[in-house]
C-alpha cells in the first residue's frame, strides 16, 4: 500500500515550525526518558536484561520458520485459525471476510500498529464496516481523523485544550472541558457502550509463543481485554517476526518492553490468550483468528544484518531518545513507523525510492542504540541504507529500490575527487589554490547543493594552508 | 486462500543461515529478591498502582470484605457460585450488603446485566510479588468478564501463593504444559496516560481493585 509521496522538507519544515508541536513533545518525551532510566537505574542489571533479551529474540529470529510452523500447529491444535498474509490487501481480505461471514458492521479495535501498517481501518470503511479504536490515545487520533504520531502514546502531539475541543465537537452533548479525568470519563462513557454493542474485536500481538500457541497483549487500559473477551469474534493480526519460542522467553521480554516503553515495572493487564471459548466457558469469542503478515518482512530476514531490525519489540524507547524525533514527532516522517526504528524499518518495507529519506532523519549519536532493549544496531543499518541509495548491486538481498540516488554528475563528481586526491600534484595544486583565494565558501556562488546546505548553516571558511601543508610543518612524517 | 503460506516459509527456507551460536544466561537477571517479604513488598506495588489492599487472615477475610462493601452502596456483587469463593459468599451474605449476583448464564444472556454491575469478585491463582501483579486463570465457575465488566474488581489472594516473579510462577506452575483459555496479569485497576502523559486511574476496565490477602491462620 503505497502512501502518498512523502515531502521530507516541507513536513520536517513545518514541524519544526509548530510551536505548539515542539512544547508538548518536549515535555512528554523529556517525561517519557526520565521515567525509563528511574526504572533501569541500576545499569548494571540493564545490561544483563538486554543482553538476555536480544538472545532471545536472536534465536527466535533464528528459527524462524520452524517456529512459525510450530506457532500454527499448536495454535490450531488450541482452536485458534491462522492465517497467511503476504501483503496488507491479504491480510485486509482475511480480515473483511471473517467479518463479513458474521454479518458484522461494528467493530472494535484494540491498539495495533500491525493494523495501521495495513490501513485496516480505511479498507473496512469502503465496506461499510465500522472500525472503531478504543485505546484512548487511538480514539483521540480517530475522531481527527489522524494517524498516530507514536508507537506507544499515539496522540502525544496533542495537548488537553485541542483534545477538549475535539471532544466537544465531535462527540455529541459533551461540555468543553480540560480537565485530564474528566475527559477521560467521557471517552469511558462512549466506549462502554462500543464494547458491549462490539461484534467482532480486532487486536495486534506484543509476543506469540510457539510452544504453547498463546498471543500475549501488553496494555493499561482495559480496552484490549474488551476486544479480545467481550465480542463473539477475535482478529488478532500480528507482523510475523514476533514470535517467541518458549513461554519462559516472555517474562524478560515484558519486563524490557514495559520498563523501555513507559518506565512500568509491568502493566495493569497481560493478557495472555490461548484458546476461543471452550465447552463450559461462559465468556470469550467462540472464534479466535490469528492473521501473520509478511509484507516484506521474509526478504528482511534473508539478510543477516538488516535481521536485527526484526527483533525489535516496539517499545518506542528509540523515539523517545532521538533528537530529530523528539523535535519533529512521527508525523513529519509521513509512514506508520516513525522515528529511528520507523527509519530503518520503512525504507525495508516500502523501498529506498519512496522511504529511503527517513534515513537521512538521523544525526548518528546513537542514543536510540543505548536505549535499545534488544540491541538493534540502529545506526549501521541506517548506514547500511545510506549506502545502497547510493549502490547497484546485483546481491540478492540488496534493500529494495537501491541505487534509487545515484546520478551520473554525482558520480563523476566524486570520481574527480578521488582522482584529486590520489594524484598528490593535483591535491597540492587544489590546496593551495582554495587556500590563496583566501576563500570563504560564501563567498562561491549560492547554487544548488551549496546554496541548501547553506540555507540554515554558518559556512566555513577555508583554512590558509591545507591538512598535508600543517602536518608538514610540524614534522609529522608523511606516511 | 493465496499461497500465502507456501511462498512465505519456502523464502524463508530459501535465505535459511547457519543459526550462529547465541550465548545466553541460564537464569533471568535483573531480579531483585528483596528482602521486604513477599506480602508486604506485594502490598506496596500494588498501592502504588491505586489498588487497595486488605491484609486478612483465612477465616476473617469474609468479614472484611463485608465491611468493605458495606459503606459503598453497590448494586451487586458478581461472582462465580461454583468457584472457591462460591459457598463462603453464600453462606455468610447479608442484608445490608449489594446482593450476590452468580455469573451462571452464558455472557450472550446477560451481558447487559454484567455491564451494568458495581462489583465483581475473583479468587486468584497466585501473585508476582517483584512487579505486583495478580495472577488470574478464568475458568467455567470464574469467567474473563467477571474481572472486568464491573467498575470494582475484588480480588482474593492465599498469602502463600505469592511467588518471586512471573519467571519463578511460569517454571514451577508448569504453564507450559497447558495454558488455559485466558491467563491475566492485574497490576491494579485500569489506567491511561494517554493525555499529556497524565496518568488517570479507571479507564475501560475496572475503576477500583480491591485485594485482600489470605494469610494463614
Amino acid at each position: 500500500m503505497a502512501e502518498a509521496v512523502v515531502d521530507f522538507p516541507r513536513n520536517f519544515a513545518q514541524a519544526l515550525n509548530n510551536q505548539q508541536l515542539r512544547r508538548n513533545l518536549r515535555v512528554a518525551m523529556d517525561t517519557m526518558g526520565m521515567r525509563r532510566r528511574t526504572l533501569f537505574a541500576d545499569l548494571e542489571a540493564f545490561e544483563r536484561l538486554r543482553v538476555r533479551g536480544d538472545a532471545i529474540r536472536q534465536r527466535a529470529l533464528s528459527k524462524l520458520p520452524e517456529l512459525l510452523e510450530q506457532l500454527e500447529r499448536k495454535c490450531t491444535e488450541n482452536g485458534i485459525q491462522v492465517h497467511w498474509a503476504e501483503t496488507p490487501a491479504e491480510a485486509n481480505q482475511i480480515c473483511l471476510d471473517i467479518i463479513q461471514r458474521h454479518h458484522a458492521t461494528r467493530v472494535i479495535k484494540g491498539k495495533s500498529m500491525v493494523s495501521e501498517e495495513m490501513h485496516l481501518n480505511h479498507f473496512l470503511a469502503e465496506h461499510d464496516i465500522e472500525a472503531l479504536e478504543t485505546d484512548l490515545g487511538e480514539y483521540i487520533i480517530q475522531l481527527d481523523h489522524e494517524t498516530p504520531s507514536h508507537i506507544i502514546v499515539p496522540a502525544i502531539h496533542k495537548n488537553r485544550d485541542q483534545i477538549a475541543r475535539l471532544f466537544h465537537e465531535k462527540i455529541p452533548n459533551t461540555p468543553y472541558t480540560e480537565v485530564v479525568e474528566e475527559l477521560n470519563t467521557i471517552a469511558r462513557q462512549v466506549l462502554r457502550e462500543k464494547f458491549y454493542a462490539g461484534e467482532v474485536g480486532v487486536s495486534g500481538v506484543n509476543f506469540a509463543v510457539a510452544e504453547t500457541g498463546t498471543l500475549c497483549l501488553v496494555e493499561n487500559e482495559g480496552n484490549g481485554r474488551m476486544c479480545t473477551t467481550a465480542p463473539p469474534v477475535h482478529i488478532a493480526v500480528m507482523g510475523l517476526e514476533k514470535v517467541v519460542e518458549r513461554l519462559e522467553d516472555v517474562p524478560p521480554l515484558l519486563r524490557l518492553l514495559t520498563g523501555s516503553a513507559t518506565g512500568q515495572l509491568i502493566t495493569t493487564y497481560f493478557n495472555m490468550i490461548t484458546s476461543p471459548r471452550q465447552p463450559g466457558e461462559k465468556d470469550g469469542p467462540r472464534e479466535v483468528h490469528l492473521v501473520l503478515l509478511d509484507n516484506g518482512r521474509t526478504k528482511i530476514w534473508a539478510d543477516p544484518e538488516l535481521r536485527q531490525t526484526l527483533k525489535c519489540i516496539r517499545c518506542g524507547a528509540c523515539m523517545n531518545h532521538c533528537p530529530v524525533y523528539t523535535r519533529l514527532g512521527g508525523h513529519a516522517y509521513g509512514y506508520v513507523y516513525p522515528g529511528p526504528i520507523g527509519s530503518i524499518l520503512t525504507p525495508q518495507l516500502e523501498g529506498l525510492e519512496n522511504a529511503g529519506a527517513m534515513a537521512t532523519a538521523s544525526t548518528f549519536c546513537g542514543a536510540c542504540e543505548e536505549v535499545c532493549p534488544v540491541k538493534i544496531p540502529i545506526t549501521a543499518i541506517l548506514r547500511r541504507l545510506r549506502t545502497e541509495s547510493y549502490r547497484q548491486t546485483a546481491a540478492p538481498n540488496a534493500v529494495k529500490g537501491h541505487g534509487c540516488k545515484r546520478n551520473l554528475a554525482e558520480s563523476l563528481a566524486w570520481q574527480g575527487w578521488a582522482f584529486s586526491n590520489a594524484t598528490p600534484w593535483l591535491n597540492a595544486l587544489n590546496a593551495t589554490l582554495l587556500g590563496l583565494t583566501g576563500s570563504h565558501l560564501s563567498k562561491l556562488p549560492q547554487v544548488g547543493l551549496l546554496k541548501r546546505w547553506g540555507q540554515s548553516r554558518a559556512l566555513p571558511p577555508f583554512a590558509s594552508k591545507s591538512l598535508h601543508a600543517l602536518a608538514k610543518e610540524k614534522g609529522i612524517s608523511d606516511e | 486462500m493465496s499461497n500465502a503460506r507456501t511462498n512465505i516459509l519456502a523464502r524463508l527456507r530459501a535465505a535459511a543461515q547457519e543459526p550462529a551460536a547465541i550465548p545466553e544466561t541460564v537464569s533471568l537477571p535483573g531480579e531483585e529478591r528483596g528482602r521486604a517479604d513477599p506480602v508486604t513488598q506485594l502490598k506496596r506495588l500494588l498501592e502504588n498502582m491505586h489498588a487497595e489492599v486488605l491484609v486478612t487472615d483465612r477465616r476473617s477475610w469474609i468479614d472484611t470484605l463485608k465491611d468493605a462493601l458495606r459503606p459503598r452502596g453497590l448494586n451487586g456483587l458478581l461472582y462465580g457460585p461454583a468457584g472457591p469463593l462460591g459457598p463462603t459468599l453464600e453462606a455468610n451474605w447479608d442484608s445490608g450488603l449489594p446482593p450476590l449476583v452468580g455469573y451462571t448464564q452464558e455472557v450472550e444472556q446477560c451481558k447487559e446485566r454484567l455491564f451494568a454491575l458495581d462489583a465483581g469478585i475473583t479468587s486468584t491463582k497466585g501473585a508476582i510479588a517483584d512487579v505486583g501483579a495478580l495472577i488470574l486463570w478464568p475458568d467455567v465457575n470464574e469467567p474473563r468478564l467477571l474481572s472486568l465488566a464491573p467498575a470494582i474488581h475484588i480480588a482474593v489472594l492465599e498469602a502463600d501463593k505469592i511467588y518471586n516473579s512471573l519467571a519463578d510462577a511460569m517454571v514451577r506452575e508448569r504453564w507450559a504444559e497447558g495454558m488455559p483459555t485466558n491467563a491475566l496479569l492485574i497490576s491494579g485497576p485500569s489506567k491511561t496516560a494517554d493525555i499529556e502523559l497524565v496518568l488517570t486511574f479507571g479507564v475501560h476496565g475496572p475503576k477500583e481493585l480491591i485485594v485482600l490477602v489470605l494469610e494463614a491462620v
